[in-house]
């Protein structure tokens, strides 16, 4: 159990979010992650999920409230700064984003060659990343030579080679079937172990129980309900319901 | 012309998105000299060069010519009777030669003068009493001719030879240069049009490439990569063409350079082989891809940088 104490990797205050015009897609969304903890949101098809995502790993600027991210203002945060930012970020992308004209191993080395680490250094990492996902022998494999599945799992590598602080993941599991599903989870908990704050976004609820030391956010219509129903703000982590809990 | 090359700057840019670091090097990218980007840049580095030398050439024809002329004034004595003609002459010529600053001044000699006549009053009109051909005095000063000290040669000429006119020779040719400096600045101004052009087309060129590859540029950019990086990927692209395209359009620039000087030369204006284009001429020629290989990166890596600014 986290307390107040351990300090806050994300913190989320009243943010709405809207695209032009639109009504809000998200509206007074107020959570805290905490170093070390494993969530899954959770929401109906269009509540929202991925827009959070998109606030979650800086790809979108909020259309108000307040989000710190590492203790730092993350919406005035200067443009400059954000690459250093979305270096301590993983992130499993729903539609995969991986790079066509690159290789497996490629894409899984990406992060690491954008940190500027040496070419040396990055092959036995990318390999046993590679190896770890099961595409040890799909390396040189463009991702139009692969299937769903093991696009999937490329770009699970990916956002984990640079053992991030926070691994964001949408639908990581949508496209894979159970047991590779449950693998994957498996991979997720144990970059968990190592330290890793992990945020899965998924409407599978069977897949909630395969963690049951996670915390769930369900998100409905774009707000996020105080899963007390006392609390407000900030929502504790031992106030979630837990991972093998109804929802 | 201009899509074909921004499609085939698209596919460089790909291939370049290969290398962030651009340590590896199988991931530094190749040059693509096959595709028409690189043969705008040459295209536009020749007219460059050629318009260069052209205005570089006229330059020196106007300097060379402006020396030559700035110390010269001619004395005409217009006087029907030749021995009074003559008298006034000589005595002109030994009053310039006590003149301060007048380093040479001698008579034209009758045969010169029937020569300048000739195309105009046929041969032999200098020995024509009935056409009264004035008595001409070449003198040449230190300095330049300007108006105070064409005014005191005129005063002190016009003592000894009340017949005499003294005009710089320089002013006859005013018009010309002024012909001359008009087409020196479009020279010019053809070498700055060029340069917005070959600007104009890498921008054209980045954009379109920008939007090509914006979903990989996405992605880098959510990894954490900097815009610095994006747009030196973007910068080295655009630099290989136009390196490939500078050098070329030099040699063909060089080419139609030589050409023409060769032509001008047997004419005997001496573009060329008159020695109107200096040493320091052709090392600013040599310059000018190298200064199109910048004008384009910084261009390719502004274009990028504004473009990325738009984005998260």
């Amino acid at each position: 159990m986290h307390t107040a104490t351990d300090g806050e990797i994300v913190q989320f205050d009243n943010v709405g979010l809207r695209y032009g015009a639109d009504r809000e897609v998200l509206s007074d969304v107020s959570f805290t992650l905490f170093p070390g903890s494993f969530y899954f949101l959770t929401g109906a098809s269009g509540a929202g999920k991925t827009s959070l995502l998109r606030l979650l790993y800086l790809a979108q600027r909020p259309s108000r409230g307040m989000i710190r991210m590492f203790g730092t203002d993350a919406i005035t945060l200067p443009r400059d700064r954000l690459p250093g930012f979305r270096r301590r970020l993983g992130v499993v992308f729903q539609d995969f984003r991986l790079v066509q004209h690159l290789s497996a191993f490629d894409n899984v080395a990406l992060p690491l060659r954008v940190a500027g680490v040496a070419e040396r250094e990055l092959a036995k990492p990318v390999a046993d990343m590679l190896d770890w996902v099961g595409l040890a022998d799909r390396t040189h494999a463009r991702p139009a030579q692969l299937s769903g599945g093991e696009q999937q799992r490329v770009a699970i590598a990916r956002a984990v080679i640079g053992r991030p602080e926070l691994l964001v993941a949408d639908e990581p599991t949508g496209n894979v079937d159970p047991d590779m599903a449950v693998k994957l989870l498996r991979l997720f908990e144990a970059l968990n172990r190592l330290g890793t704050t992990v945020v899965v976004a998924t409407h599978d609820v069977h897949l909630l129980k395969k963690v049951p030391d996670s915390l769930i956010m369900r998100l409905d219509k774009g707000r996020l309900p105080d899963p007390t129903g006392v609390l407000r703000y900030p929502p504790r982590p031992a106030a979630f319901p837990r991972g093998g809990g109804e929802l | 012309m201009v899509e074909e090359a921004t499609s085939s700057l698209s596919r460089s840019v790909a291939q370049g998105l290969r290398s962030l670091s651009g340590r590896e090097p199988e991931l530094i990218p190749q040059a693509r000299l096959s595709g028409p980007m690189p043969w705008v840049i040459a295209i536009m580095v020749a007219l460059t060069v050629i318009a260069a030398a052209a205005g570089l050439a006229l330059s020196n024809t106007a300097r060379s010519a402006s020396d030559e002329l700035s110390g010269g004034i001619t004395v005409q004595v217009i006087e029907a009777n030749p021995a009074e003609r003559d008298r006034q002459a000589r005595a002109a010529v030994e009053r310039l030669k006590r003149v301060p600053g007048v380093i040479d001044a001698h008579v034209v000699s009758q045969d010169e003068i029937e020569q300048l006549i000739e195309p105009w009053l046929g041969a032999r009109a200098g020995d024509d009493a009935e056409i009264p051909v004035p008595a001409l005095i070449d003198a040449r000063l230190r300095e330049s001719v300007n108006g105070e000290n064409l005014g005191a040669l005129r005063r002190s000429v016009r003592e000894v030879a009340p017949s005499a006119r003294i005009d710089a020779q320089s002013a006859w040719l005013t018009p010309v240069f002024g012909a001359i400096d008009s087409l020196r600045w479009l020279a010019v101004a053809l070498v700055l049009l060029l340069a917005f052009a070959l600007g104009a087309a890498v921008v054209l060129a980045v954009r379109n490439a920008f939007g090509t590859n914006r979903d990989t540029i996405e992605i880098v950019h959510l990894l954490g990569g900097t815009d610095t990086q994006v747009a030196r990927i973007f910068q080295r692209s655009v630099g290989f063409d136009a390196v490939g395209g500078g050098t070329v359009g030099l040699v063909l620039g060089l080419i139609v350079v030589l050409f023409f000087g060769r032509r001008f030369s047997d004419l005997g204006a001496g573009l060329v082989g008159g020695g109107a284009l200096q040493w320091y001429d052709w090392a600013l020629l040599a310059l000018v891809p190298l200064a199109g290989v910048v004008l384009a990166m910084v261009t390719a890596r502004i274009t990028v940088q504004r473009a990325l600014r738009r984005m998260l």
